[in-house]
């Protein structure tokens, strides 16, 4: 009986080992490859104020019929997978559906100059989503980016009659499929990132910038504010900007040159 | 003057019991429906990413606003010390808890995660003003049964001055709030205007009064109970003030947004093209509930007659959801300004509004829902009367104001 035993915990150990030494197999290379890359302390440690993240559009270079930073948006997130529910108004759910970049075309009124920018959350300094929100889960990161906490989120839309870009979505429909980088649930509203899980791996980049340059068109440029010599600023120097409803002086990380 | 004699609502059982059967069915319909909504997600509603409130929250804010202006009754009573209106008080207290009960479900049951409510009571940010209601709205519920403990028991009574008075400030406080959950959002047009919550108080007023005179004068002719001339007179006379009042406030809202050319198109699409939101307005919000009403109460021979001023409350009511809905929902579906001095030719993918009128066209469960937060409000308050001493035996002139003989009836 106890020699039984014995071996039966032998044959345990054995198992156990295996087991470690396998899983050690598989994360290893997990950590190898991402540790060059990735900012190993930013997904533990929390954001700090020292960066903060931004956009410039220049509309100049933004081109006519071009959707190359909706779609990679929307496959980057996950927005293209969602999928009308059975039964809907195809017109409604054009407006039901999670959008979190749109290309909006404009016209002068008086000398009918055309103009064509995304827009998306403009990731205010002084968001008024995140005052309006009831229970603090539409916030605003040290690092300037205006994000919904999914798990405090109670869908009561007052963030989406507080914007002033129309950026935010709620969720109308129960949700199929979704990406693991981009949690997405019935009830809840959800807006632009700025690909916040690139930037939590140490890459500066957002998947609608990416696309741009891929096209060809370096309409948008992504980076850090607070850096003088970055991109960013660099950019912002060399032109006149301004901000879409400047005058409610919400400070927005996105800026349009050419508007 | 005669001491008041409270007695429970002494209706006809079969005709009691069938009120509730109608009433409970009216709350269960109302539940299935958010059920539903739960269930399907919001797809099932009209609502969209652009008109984001639609009709349950103009069945919630006209209820939770009409809870507060129920109080007023009582709170003219206690705090301005006007004898009349005592025997009012404990119905007036009834009618502001139910309402706002009715009226709290109906928003609760829209969130997008109501399973979440317990998140919203425990996790506050107090920037939002929506945080500052959840306290305002449970607080009112709670200081309301208070003040009717002190009407009720004798060992209360001499507090009933001091938590009268505190009842009347809070619910100032409360619609104020909710006024502000409209007047404080700057990105939207026809909102950003601090005038909406003084207006949305003064709309409590009337909308409150409205509902109590239905109730006092339903629940009075089911089991035979008196109504004096003058009593009739003064509730008459005082929605009149309130109708007027909001009449005013309408104006001073439309012409200070009217004066800045900025807002230009924002009136216009209230006040003249704005199709079914410019037709609410003016039939709905004005005429039906302001100047019909008023014309009623003010018409030397109509406003003796009770069916009239019946009339007079129920118009009060249909023009206080026209009203809602102009705001709530009217509000949304004009586009926000974003580029001015520009057209907006493409906003997202076709179909997708951004220039545009958003379209907005209430599913029947949010319908039903809407009705199911007026039933549960009716049917808290026709369990409270018929089981407790809400209603006063008479409200005869000769029983309410000890000079009223002295004085001409109307």
């Amino acid at each position: 009986m106890n020699h039984e035993t014995e071996s039966m915990n032998q044959g345990r150990r054995d198992f156990l080992g295996a087991a470690a030494g396998v899983s050690a197999a598989a994360v290893a290379p997990g950590m190898f490859l991402h540790t060059p890359v990735a900012n190993a302390a930013a997904r533990t440690e929390p954001v700090t104020d020292m960066h903060r993240w931004g956009l410039l559009v220049d509309t100049s270079k933004c081109a006519d019929g071009c959707t190359a930073c909706v779609d990679a948006c929307d496959t980057e997130n996950g927005l293209n997978l969602q999928s009308k529910p059975l039964g809907d108004d195809k017109l409604k759910w054009q407006n039901q559906r999670s959008t979190w970049i749109r290309k909006v075309k404009l016209q002068d009124n008086l000398t009918g100059n055309v103009t064509n920018l995304p827009l998306m959350c403009q990731h205010c300094e002084h968001p008024p989503c995140v005052d309006v929100c009831p229970t603090g889960a539409s916030f605003k990161r040290a690092d300037g980016i205006v994000m919904v906490d999914r798990h405090t989120c109670i869908g009561c839309r007052y963030c989406m009659m507080a914007c002033p870009y129309k950026a935010r979505s709620f969720i109308h429909e129960q949700v199929d499929q979704k990406l693991t980088r981009a949690p997405r649930g019935k009830g809840c509203v959800e807006s632009c990132t700025f690909c916040v899980h690139r930037l939590d791996s140490g890459d500066i980049s957002t998947a609608c910038a990416d696309a741009c340059s891929a096209e060809g068109h370096q309409a948008l440029v992504f980076g850090d504010l607070k850096d003088p010599t970055g991109p960013l600023r660099q950019a912002l120097a060399k032109a006149p900007s301004r901000q879409i409803r400047q005058d409610l002086g919400l400070n927005t990380g996105v800026r349009y040159t050419g508007l | 003057m005669k001491r008041i004699v409270y007695r429970e609502w002494l209706v006809q059982p079969q005709r009691y019991w069938g009120l509730l059967a109608i009433l409970a069915a009216l709350v269960a319909v109302g539940g299935l429906s958010a059920l539903y909504m739960e269930h399907e997600g919001h797809w099932v509603t009209g609502m969209t990413n652009s008109v984001v409130w639609g009709t349950p929250h103009v069945f919630a804010v006209f209820l939770i606003i009409a809870a507060s202006g129920a109080l007023n009754v009582a709170s003219i009573g206690t705090v301005f010390d006007k004898k009349a209106y005592k025997p009012l008080a404990r119905l007036s207290g009834l009618l502001a808890v139910a309402l706002l009960i009715g009226g709290l479900l109906v928003l609760v049951l829209d969130l997008g995660r109501p399973d979440r409510l317990l998140v919203a009571m425990t996790t506050y940010n107090f920037s939002s003003i929506f945080a500052w209601n959840i306290f305002l709205y449970s607080g009112f519920a709670a200081i309301v049964i208070g003040y009717l403990w002190t009407m009720a028991e004798r060992k209360g009574n001499h507090l009933q001055k001091p938590v009268g008075t505190f009842a009347f400030l809070w619910r100032l406080a409360l619609t104020t709030g909710t006024g502000s959950i409209f007047g404080f959002l700057v990105g939207r047009e026809a909102y950003d205007a601090a005038i909406l919550a003084p207006m949305f108080v003064v709309m409590s007023f009337a909308y409150g009064l409205a509902v109590y005179m239905l109730v006092l004068f339903y629940t009075f002719d089911a089991d035979g109970r008196p109504i004096g001339p003058a009593m009739l007179k003064r509730l008459r006379n005082l929605l009149g003030l309130f109708v007027a009042a909001i009449l005013y406030f309408t104006l001073v809202y439309h012409l200070t947004k009217l004066y800045g050319a900025k807002h230009s198109d924002i009136e216009a699409f209230i006040l003249i093209n704005g199709g079914l939101y410019s037709a609410m307005f003016w039939v709905g919000w004005i005429l039906i509930g302001g100047l019909l009403p008023l014309g009623i109460i003010y018409h030397p021979e109509l406003n003796q007659q009770r069916d009239w001023i019946t009339t007079a409350c129920a118009l009060v009511i249909v023009g206080g959801f026209a009203a809602m809905y102009v705001i709530i929902v009217g509000s949304q579906a004009y586009p926000q300004e974003m580029f001015p001095g520009h057209n907006v030719i493409q906003f997202g993918a076709p179909g997708d509004v951004g220039g545009r009128i958003a379209p907005y066209s209430p599913s029947l469960p949010e319908i039903l829902l809407g009705i199911g937060g007026v039933g549960i409000a009716l049917l808290i308050t026709a369990v409270g009367v018929r089981v407790l001493q809400f209603l006063p035996e008479s409200l005869a002139d000769r029983d309410v104001d000890p000079h009223a003989s002295a004085r001409p009836a109307a």
